[in-house]
């Protein structure tokens, strides 16, 4: 079967972002860009279906500015086939990639689409079960588990409380949590040859999709600090407090 | 204007979460019902029938809803959503399961897991990992919403709603449920403890966390959490992840142990009213945030603060 892997250009994790003087939005001026945690958990899954015989084809888009051309090429780093780059300067909104994610599977037709449960910029955590609902495939969120059971996936959850195992029918759309698996780092030779993977590029604009926002960003601004306490010297003291200070035992 | 609320239940109980949801619907103005849609939920329905606030309760029962799977509820509600202006669910797992499809299906984009209602279409949520709060309006005709629990008060349980039967919405038959394997717990749950101990990457295994921090939880009647790291390193199920990736928790008490406050994680418990640090590094970032610190091992300092307690 033909695996998409939808990947998005986000801020590098280890990057603490700063809101604007002027609360309009953080400040992403010159800071480091990487792929999102949870779609390099993606893509890492799908190559390994594809190793595991299971998978064909790995095919990876991502929807955003020209450089996100960086991400797509780490996961044929990973080892996806060919990528492929809706362009747009607007930021877009999780309906939106999801309406646009239709019309490529659509033009693909995948079996199976994974991707990471949530951005790391804007924790949104829709865009998956959006595609899956405009497809009308069923949907395996938070999955740390991926098995194909004759012509039924299961998948198991990372739900509140424990673990939930669902079947389901494919083609579906499966979005990965942090325990699925461990993403390997793309060796040297692998960068080089993943520099002559087919990367198509298409405009977002010319898939006929409305791209205007429905959500108005009328703020943003620092969230409420919370000061640092005091140090204690000693459990008796840290005890004391609780009991005498704070009253919390 | 009318909002629906969907509970948050496992067909047994119905969960605290949901008192907040309807506190957070509130702010939003208008009539509330309570969609209660589970497989022998009777009971949950007749708690949710005394949730304060409540204009009826809305009970389905189906086989089909015994696990919530996103596909057939999110047809349930869609067949409900006309008769609402506001649809809104907790940003547990069941509710970021079917709630972005329900959206999707109405052409809505979400406002996921809000910690403000500054009015009928305007909320705030936390964006980049809880370092910044958005504030944003949705021009959609209906709003859909997931909501962080912690983020509000909950209401009373001193209503008297009348429960109507309703019926099922359409059945995709695309999904099965399989199995499902649930922590057993006598302990709180972690999202509405009152007290939280949590563990960190120090603890460096899970014998540590059965050594070190359950017999501190269990003396203090508290649930047990665990950092990105913890987990990551595999010491500790991904259930018992606290921070912007797992859960948000606001306990009375929260003793962070051995973790040294990665953003991510103060995401996830810095609402906290007391939080308490225990860690070596004095210059952990999570002492920044403590109320009170102690700079100490935590090998031979928890079996001090177990008998103390």
């Amino acid at each position: 079967m033909k695996v998409l892997v939808p990947v998005k250009r986000v801020v590098d994790y280890n990057v603490k972002v700063r809101v604007k003087s002027d609360n309009t939005d953080v400040d992403l001026a010159n800071v480091k860009m990487s792929m999102n945690p949870f779609d390099e958990i993606a893509v890492e899954e799908a190559v390994r279906l594809k190793e595991a015989g299971v998978a064909e084809e790995v095919v990876v888009v991502s929807i955003g500015v020209e450089k996100a051309q960086d991400q797509i090429r780490q996961a044929l780093a990973m080892g996806a086939d060919r990528g492929l780059l809706l362009t747009t300067d607007q930021d877009l909104e999780s309906l939106t990639v999801a309406k646009l994610l239709q019309k490529i599977v659509e033009e693909e037709t995948p079996q199976l689409v994974i991707m990471g449960k949530q951005a790391i910029d804007d924790d949104r955590n829709q865009t998956g079960q959006m595609l899956a609902a405009l497809l009308g495939w069923p949907q395996g969120t938070f999955a740390s588990e991926v098995k194909k059971e004759g012509d039924k996936l299961h998948v198991t959850r990372e739900i509140d409380g424990g673990l939930q195992t669902v079947s389901l029918n494919l083609p579906a759309v499966v979005t990965s949590d942090l325990r699925l698996n461990e993403p390997r780092y793309a060796s040297l030779p692998n960068i080089m040859k993943a520099k002559k993977k087919p990367l198509d590029k298409k405009a977002a604009a010319d898939f006929g999709i409305d791209l205007t926002p429905r959500l108005t960003k009328l703020k943003v601004t620092e969230p409420p600090q919370r000061k640092a306490g005091i140090k204690v010297e000693s459990i008796e003291e840290l005890v004391s407090k609780l009991k005498n200070e704070a009253g919390v035992l | 204007m009318a909002i629906l609320v969907i509970a948050d239940h496992n067909n047994e109980t119905l969960n605290d979460a949901t008192l907040k949801v309807v506190g957070a619907a509130q702010k939003m103005g208008g009539d509330i019902d309570l969609l209660v849609a589970g497989k022998g939920a009777s009971g949950v329905a007749e708690a949710a029938s005394k949730v304060a606030g409540v204009r009826k309760v809305l009970h389905a029962d189906d086989a089909h809803y015994a696990k919530r799977l996103a596909e057939p509820m999110a047809e349930l509600i869609i067949g409900m959503a006309g008769g609402y202006s506001h649809i809104v669910s907790s940003s547990g797992t069941d509710g970021k399961n079917f709630m972005p499809r329900v959206a999707a299906k109405l052409d809505v984009m979400q406002v996921s897991a809000i910690t403000g209602v500054e009015s009928a279409d305007t909320f705030v949520r936390p964006i980049y990992a809880g370092n910044a709060m958005a504030t944003v309006q949705s021009a959609d005709a209906t709003k859909v919403i997931t909501v962080q629990p912690t983020a509000f008060d909950a209401v009373g349980t001193d209503g008297s709603a009348p429960v109507e039967t309703i019926g099922n919405g359409a059945f995709p038959g695309i999904s099965e449920f399989v199995a499902e394997e649930l922590t057993k717990s006598d302990r709180p749950e972690l999202a509405g403890a009152k007290i939280v101990v949590s563990g960190g990457r120090a603890l460096g295994s899970n014998e540590a966390f059965e050594q070190y921090i359950y017999p501190l939880a269990d003396k203090l009647g508290a649930a047990i959490g665990a950092s990105r790291a913890a987990v990551d390193a595999g010491y500790m199920p991904n259930d018992y992840q606290v921070g912007q990736t797992g859960k948000v928790v606001a306990p009375e008490l929260y003793i962070a142990v051995g973790i040294s406050g990665a953003i991510q994680h103060l995401a996830g418990m810095k609402d906290s009213k007391i939080i308490v640090a225990i860690n070596k590094d004095e210059e952990a970032p999570i002492f920044q945030v403590a109320d009170y610190g102690l700079v100490a091992d935590l090998f031979e300092v928890m079996p001090k603060l177990q008998e103390a307690v």
